[in-house]
């Protein structure tokens, strides 16, 4: 395993800030791995880590393929991670909405520039992403539909699900949709949560990408077989909206299959602790996403099904 | 008459409502209406004089109204009262969800309510206040998409400045791209900085408002003669500079001052040794149109725009 430093810039008060990379293998840029890039993605830190440990391991025992190089990036962020705050620090511009980036233009265009500069040639690149919205999605691989998405390459990973997802116009500047332009197979994948450390997901994410690595002939591995994943456009989830608003309790778990008319989740009134509203399952379906904050605004969609069919 | 465009119920005891000020005559003979529109961004606050200016000057000359002047001056209430630029609680840029979507979250919601009373306006003015690091002087930005509608109005608005700008998909996530895209005509203007009202520019851009507003057959009373704006349509026209290192930024020049090539703008210091970082100066003969404000700066922080062959 080879440590360096992909890019950094020189602060004033601060330690210097610096996006680390952690090589494997030597050869062909087979395969890139980015972990988070916003303050509270603490998961997908932890999820690389423990890829960075296992791939450490594999190498020492001679199980990266020769000709075959590996890249993982743990944090793009880490002046943010340290002071909890989601975006960058001064102007709060999202770094996973500047790619391709611009090595003249601002301060999270230029880490963009200089991250995608350093992962742009690999053939495969994976990002631990998070859901905007807070709460814990069943792990699953996500692919923008641009027209270079591959779903057979995207079963390797034997996750749960494959989600498609049509991009909007913001979309047309993340890490995941540049790399598809410019010719990397890319996936996003989805863990349960975000700000918590998930052990059980991030185990699940690890084995899925060594999984991947291994069909891929990048290493050699004997891990779980995984699943059969599903395939599933975004707009096809059932959303579930609180229709009004107060502390939110949820009675079911992502990945869990539900009947027609179960109770989902309860909301009660803040002040009196009645039930304001109570959700119910529209469809015999699986949760694919829980709220999971305290409180819930009117009109969020704060469960997300998959239809099953009917026996 | 004080309207409610768009409603949601918070958690605890408080509903959000995004209101309008919907002025008509008491014999309206005019179906022309206009609407003013601030407060997307909740640090950008000009806007907010603009609007109680355009009430007030209607209210001393009720009688030279003659058609439709709405006013929305808290598209963001709830980051307008909180000093946050995006929308609390969701970390999310609100110019960014548009045209929204009924059926969505409440952000969505809110934005296609917000769409939907908008819709039917002849003219909507989107005032934005760059943000707490830059000021401006008064200027509108035109989509290229849109500069054959947009131009004629914009010559008329009592700005210093019309930037056409090229087209960008992330652009279609905004108010100003929806409502044009829905032929409700929308000129986005930015003058000063955030968190702060340079009076100023709002009695400025205030007599561009009643200019269009005679140009629209809405009113009748004075409207002061408007200054001709400059045009740019060459994107290479505007020179961006970006901060060489990070360090404390001290301005030397105020924005709308005219350059020399070579002619200092500011310089970035280091206070905890003392030391002179870097000289920032023109690289081009031109007109300051925008200055860095807020003084702390990373590498590559945005410095100053020059516009050439003013």
């Amino acid at each position: 395993m080879k440590q360096s430093v992909l890019f950094e810039i020189k602060a004033l008060y601060r330690d210097n800030f610096r996006v680390t990379g952690f090589t494997f293998g030597e050869g062909e840029e087979s395969i890139c791995i980015v972990g988070s890039m916003r303050g509270n993605e603490n998961q997908q830190l932890y999820a690389c880590s423990r890829l960075i440990r296992k791939l450490t391991e594999l190498e020492e025992r001679g199980r990266i393929l020769p000709g075959k190089q590996i890249l993982v990036i743990p944090c793009v962020n880490p002046y943010s991670m340290n002071i909890k705050k989601r975006f960058w620090t001064i102007d709060n511009t999202d770094i996973n909405r500047m790619f391709p980036g611009y090595d003249q233009g601002e301060t999270t265009q230029r880490i963009a520039a200089g991250v995608f500069n350093a992962i742009q040639n690999y053939k495969f690149g994976v990002q631990f992403a998070s859901f905007y919205m807070p709460g814990a999605f069943v792990p699953h691989v996500r692919m923008m539909k641009t027209g270079f998405e591959s779903v057979d390459l995207a079963q390797q990973f034997g996750l749960p699900y494959i989600v498609l997802h049509d991009p909007r116009p913001f979309d047309t500047t993340t890490l995941n949709y540049n790399w598809q332009i410019w010719e990397t197979n890319a996936f996003s994948i989805y863990t349960t949560n975000t700000q918590r450390i998930d052990r059980e997901s991030a185990k699940q994410a690890e084995e899925a990408i060594l999984n991947f690595m291994e069909k891929q002939g990048i290493i050699r591995y004997r891990g779980y077989s995984g699943y059969h994943s599903r395939v599933i456009e975004s707009r096809d989830f059932i959303p579930v909206r609180a229709e009004d608003s107060g502390f939110f309790e949820a009675l079911v778990h992502p990945g869990e299959e539900v009947d027609e008319g179960q109770l989902l989740a309860r909301i009660y009134d803040p002040y009196l602790g009645t039930v304001r509203y109570t959700l119910h399952a529209p469809a015999h379906s699986t949760i694919a996403f829980v709220h999971d904050e305290a409180m819930t605004y009117q009109s969020t969609a704060v469960l997300k099904l998959i239809r099953e069919e009917d026996y | 008459m004080i309207q409610t465009i768009a409603k949601t119920n918070m958690p605890v005891d408080e509903v959000l409502r995004i209101r309008k000020n919907h002025i008509q005559p008491e014999n309206i003979s005019s179906s022309k209406r206009i609407s003013i529109v601030t407060g997307i961004h909740g640090d950008e606050l000009e806007g907010q004089y603009v609007c109680y200016e355009i009430a007030r000057r209607i209210e001393e000359h009720p009688e030279c109204l003659k058609g439709t002047v709405d006013i929305y001056p808290a598209l963001n209430p709830f980051g307008i009262d909180s000093v946050t630029r995006g929308i609390p609680a969701f970390d999310l840029d609100m110019n960014c969800i548009f045209p929204g979507n009924t059926d969505g979250d409440m952000n969505e919601y809110l934005a296609a309510e917000i769409i939907r009373d908008l819709q039917g306006s002849d003219l909507c003015l989107d005032i934005h206040a760059s943000n707490i690091y830059l000021t401006e002087i008064p200027q509108i930005r035109i989509n290229e998409l849109h500069t054959e509608t947009l131009l004629p109005w914009a010559k008329i608005a009592n700005v210093d400045f019309i930037w056409v700008h090229g087209t960008s998909t992330v652009l279609e996530s905004t108010l100003a791209f929806s409502l044009n895209s829905r032929n409700v005509p929308t000129l986005v203007v930015e003058m000063g900085v955030g968190m702060r009202i340079t009076k100023e520019y709002g009695d400025q851009l205030t007599d561009g408002v009643f200019r269009l507003m005679k140009e629209m057959g809405i009113w009748t009373g004075p409207a002061p003669e408007v200054r001709t704006p400059v045009i740019s349509e060459n994107p290479d026209d505007v020179a961006f500079l970006n901060a060489p290192v990070s360090g404390i930024f001290i301005k030397t020049r105020s924005h709308g001052s005219m350059l020399k090539k070579g002619d200092e703008i500011g310089r970035i210091v280091d206070p905890l040794r003392g030391t002179l970082l870097s000289v920032i100066t023109a690289p081009v003969d031109g007109w300051l149109f925008t200055v860095r404000e807020y003084p702390v700066v990373d590498e590559g922080s945005l410095l100053a725009r020059i516009l050439q062959n003013v």
